[in-house]
């Protein structure tokens, strides 16, 4: 598994997400703050099978974050990907990072 | 064992709520029921007789839902009389003929209009006043007449000179006793009713006893003569000095008549025969007969638990007090209102600028109400008719419970739990404290929930204050709280981060949250105080600061769809489009590859479109003179209008005018949830208007309005709040309600849900937005000029914002496009592909993908 080089984070606007394209799959990358922090799970709602979740609100839920889904506003958990409203319909969650010199890095 | 056979004869409002009743009580299908309904439609509400003329179709009074009588298997007889009765057989002979055997007989024949036996009483040109068909006929008369008089100056005459007054003829009213209301009110307050009518342009003439209608006049087709030698000229004459028990049929059966007229019933409401039932204005108990519906309502109820056996529900009398509205004067009598009991005394108080008068009547050791009499303000009915029906102890200066709040005391307000538990809070609906309790405790805490539940509060409204402390009371006694927060980051209702937000003057979600609030957000309050920053602030919905607190739709500016992807509806206001422009939206479409369809809003959507070509797409049409239509925001989207005078034969002023000039006006502005508009331009009602959250429908003399209808899940009859206004006046109402919305909604409560919730109903929003009760009016109208000036169309703000177009690339670090997008024809058109369409092979875990698509 390696890290590969996505985008600046200045790229992202602070409480908010993007799509990424990481070998081949779509992964949504959130950046919650304006701190250097981003989260990556999959772009997929699989309530839909739509590559939207990078279009979700970003929420806060029993002191976790989450993203509600622009579709039907299910959640899922920023670090691991769990849906909060039926865990069966979970996504994948991937690694990411933030380097020092501001580089978004995916671990696919 | 055979089937009980139930005969009700007569279906007016308390007939049908006998049947209503017994349906809700047990199994009617074990039931063999017919019922005589004499005139040519089934029940419909006569106590709102006279909108019948604002409305003009009877459909909007009727009480029985579509389908009722056929669903319950009952023989529904229209326009069929019972005109005999063999008690012997119990058998019913009807007027064509058939024979209908009887176990139990229920009479609901109601009552007919008295006419007194004046001279030439039968003309033409006289008119009674109790059904639909006598509302048409006045109508036509009314059609070549200048002037009427209404002979009666009771509840029900001035209740049919306000139709009069609709009709626009010279409106007159005249009454035997010496002053109007002689049931309900004391001289003084019949004679304060009697200024504030007279203001209104009705004339009253009291005393005065009419000897003949004769066909004789100068300016007018008739001259009616008075005994004290004075006359009085009028095209035409409506009788309405009372009603008299229809008896008529008891009477050939010989059941027991009461002295006064009526069939003597007993307390369960059992004729003289144990085997027929009299219920509603027909019938008299105590040798008394009632003339009010809640009443009949009541007799209908003790009635069905007899049949079913229930012998502890008993008929006791009723209480006749009333609170109305006449000619739009707010009237309210309480019990001995003419202060009859024995050693009884009075506080008044009468404020002629105002036209204020109220009256309690208290007992002569001044601890219990006897009775009241309020006009111009019945803001006191309910606390009072409590205090009366329940024997509560006065406060030690009763003189108090009427005094305005200038006056300095404190009002002693009646707390929900002074009142016993059988205390009716509803007498519409009959609905008692314990009743609300019960719903309560079964968990419906709000007022809107209480309504639909137990019904309290659905007829006159009167009681709705009451009914809320009852709720209230109930809540706190139970130890629920009820929390109106927006969400775990924000302890306040929305209404409350409004105000927060306008006098703070804070102008980002980060500041509020560190002032007001905790944690980070969420997917609630993010995209509400979103909304409230752009009511107040006018913020561009695509500021940077807030572009993380909306929602995909705002920040797109389009309607995701299932797929991702998004529609496409640009603003044609009042639903007109040139040829011109429709060529480039059909060319738009082509180019694009776009589903094309009309929408429900009258205009043209557009679905399908990728977001990295939406700022093409509107840079095009925006080229071509369109501009947003705000379809995926929480505002205005559009106002439906009928084609109107200008074109259509009927039309009285111009809809697709004013429709236009509003949606224009109001477009853009955020609202707590989306709003729609409907303008008609005559009363058959082609934009169906009373079906919006706006609906304006012309009138020969102007505008009427009606706010807060809503179509969808669950449709709402939106109310009248204002009749024939000229069109600035409309503006400044419009601007009002809009504002006080915005101002004081919960988040995403449509403007139907919002009003269901308001206490005082439209009484109260009326004395807001018209009255300026809560004095906030030319605040409400400033804050929607500043955002009526401050408009820009938001994708000609970004198209030509070089930064904002990034953010539509569907990958920060590709230019794809998202290839799970992907369409199949349909309909000479295309539609997006399901999963197995796109994915045909896959046969394993498609246990998710079958839960979205069924």
């Amino acid at each position: 598994m390696s890290f590969e080089k996505i985008c600046q984070i200045s790229d992202i606007i602070p409480g908010t997400g993007v799509c990424a394209l990481v070998n081949g799959e779509q992964v949504a990358l959130f950046r919650p703050t304006a701190e250097e922090q981003v989260f990556a799970i999959s772009n997929t709602d699989p309530f839909y099978q739509s590559n939207v979740l990078s279009r979700g609100l970003i929420c806060q839920h029993k002191d976790e974050l989450w993203v509600a889904s622009p579709l039907k506003k299910q959640r899922f958990n920023l670090v691991t990907g769990v849906c909060m409203e039926d865990e069966s319909f979970s996504v994948k969650a991937y690694q990411a990072r933030v380097t020092a010199n501001g580089d978004v890095e995916v671990a696919a | 064992m055979s089937k009980l056979k139930l005969v009700v004869i007569g279906n007016g409002m308390v007939g049908h709520r006998y049947i209503e009743d017994l349906v809700e009580k047990t199994d009617v299908s074990q039931m063999d029921i017919t019922v005589f309904c004499e005139e040519p439609r089934v029940a419909y509400d006569r106590v709102h007789l006279s909108s019948y003329f604002s409305h003009h179709t009877a459909d909007e009074l009727s009480l029985v839902k579509e389908g009722f009588y056929e669903k319950h298997g009952i023989n529904m007889l229209l326009g069929e009389r019972a005109i005999n009765i063999n008690r012997e057989n119990r058998i019913v002979y009807s007027s064509t003929g058939r024979e209908i055997q009887y176990d139990k007989l229920i009479l609901a024949t109601g009552s007919f209009p008295f006419v007194p036996p004046i001279k030439g009483h039968e003309s033409k040109d006289c008119f009674v006043y109790r059904t639909i068909e006598d509302l048409k006929a006045i109508e036509a008369c009314a059609k070549n007449s200048k002037s009427g008089v209404v002979v009666g100056g009771g509840l029900l005459g001035l209740e049919a000179a306000g139709a009069l007054k609709a009709l626009g003829v010279q409106t007159h009213v005249v009454e035997f006793a010496p002053k109007l209301m002689a049931e309900q009110l004391d001289l003084a307050g019949g004679n304060q009713l009697r200024q504030k009518i007279e203001r209104m342009g009705v004339n009253v003439h009291t005393s005065k006893n009419t000897l003949e209608i004769a066909p004789e006049g100068t300016n007018a087709r008739n001259v009616m003569r008075f005994a004290d030698g004075s006359e009085l000229e009028t095209d035409f004459i409506v009788f309405s000095a009372g009603i008299r028990p229809q008896d008529k049929l008891a009477r050939q059966m010989e059941l027991e008549i009461a002295p006064r007229g009526g069939v003597a019933i007993n307390d369960y409401c059992q004729t003289s025969d144990e085997n027929i039932y009299a219920i509603g204005e027909c019938a008299s108990w105590n040798e008394m007969f009632f003339g009010l519906v809640a009443p009949g309502y009541k007799m209908a109820t003790v009635a069905v638990d007899h049949l079913l056996g229930n012998t502890e529900s008993k008929f006791e009398g009723a209480d006749m007090s009333a609170k109305l509205k006449l000619l739009g004067v707010k009237v309210g009598s309480i019990g001995d209102a003419n202060g009859r009991t024995e050693g009884c005394k009075s506080y008044v108080y009468q404020n002629e600028e105002q036209e204020v008068y109220k009256r309690l009547i208290v007992s002569q050791d001044n601890k219990k109400l006897l009775g009241a009499v309020l006009v111009g303000d019945t803001s006191d009915y309910g606390d009072l008719l409590q205090l009366m029906l329940n024997e509560i102890d006065l406060p030690e200066h009763p003189d108090a419970l009427i005094l305005p709040a200038h006056a300095g005391g404190e009002k002693p307000t009646l707390g929900a739990d002074s009142l016993p538990e059988s205390a009716v809070i509803c007498s519409c609906f009959d609905v008692t404290k314990g009743k609300i309790a019960q719903a309560v405790s079964e968990g419906h805490h709000t007022l809107a929930d209480i309504k639909a539940v137990t019904g309290a509060g659905t007829g006159c409204g009167g009681c709705i204050p009451l009914v809320t402390s009852v709720l209230n009371a109930e809540l706190a006694k139970s130890g629920i709280e009820v929390k109106s927060d927006v969400c775990e980051h924000f302890a306040y209702s929305r209404q409350e981060l409004f105000h927060l937000i306008r006098i703070e003057e804070i102008k980002t979600f980060d500041e509020l949250l560190e002032k007001y609030g905790k944690g980070y957000g969420c997917e609630v309050c993010k995209p509400l105080v979103g909304s409230i920053l752009a009511s107040c602030w006018g913020e561009h919905i695509l500021t940077p600061q807030l572009v993380k607190l909306h929602d995909t739709n705002d920040n797109f500016l389009g309607n995701i769809q299932k797929d991702g992807t998004y529609s496409v509806i640009p603003r044609m206001a009042g639903g007109e489009v040139t040829p011109q422009a429709l060529s480039v939206l059909a060319a738009v479409a082509a180019e694009y590859n776009l589903y094309t369809k009309v929408t429900g809003a009258q205009r043209i959507g557009l679905f399908g479109a990728q977001k990295d070509d939406l700022p093409q797409i509107w840079r095009k049409l925006i080229d071509a003179g369109f501009e947003t239509g705000q379809a995926y925001a929480k505002a205005l989207r559009m106002a439906k209008t009928c084609v109107g005078s200008t074109w259509c034969r009927y039309g009285v002023q111009d809809s697709v005018g004013l429709g236009s000039l509003i949606e224009n006006r109001y477009k853009g502005i955020r609202t707590p949830h989306k709003m729609k508009f409907g303008v008609s331009g005559c009363t058959r009602e082609c934009a169906e208007a009373q079906g919006k959250d706006l609906g304006i429908i012309a009138t020969d003399a102007g505008w009427n309005m009606y706010v807060c209808g809503n179509g969808g899940m669950k449709p709402r009859h939106a109310d009248l709040l204002a009749s024939d206004l000229d069109k600035e006046t409309l503006i400044k109402y419009i601007d009002r309600f809009m504002m006080f919305y915005i101002r004081t909604a919960a988040p995403l409560q449509r403007t139907s849900v919002w009003f269901e919730n308001l206490e005082g109903g439209i009484d109260y929003l009326r004395e807001v937005i018209v009255e300026d009760k809560l004095g906030i009016n030319a605040q409400l109208e400033a804050d929607v000029a500043k955002l009526v000036d401050e408009y820009e169309c938001e994708w000609t703000a970004t198209i030509n914002d070089e930064s904002q177009l990034s953010r539509f690339a569907h990958f920060i670090n590709s230019d794809m496009r998202d290839e799970n997008v992907v369409f199949v024809p349909e309909r000479d058109q295309h539609r997006p592909a399901t999963f197995t369409e796109k994915h045909p092979q896959v046969k394993g875990d498609i246990l998710h993908v079958a839960a979205t698509e069924a």
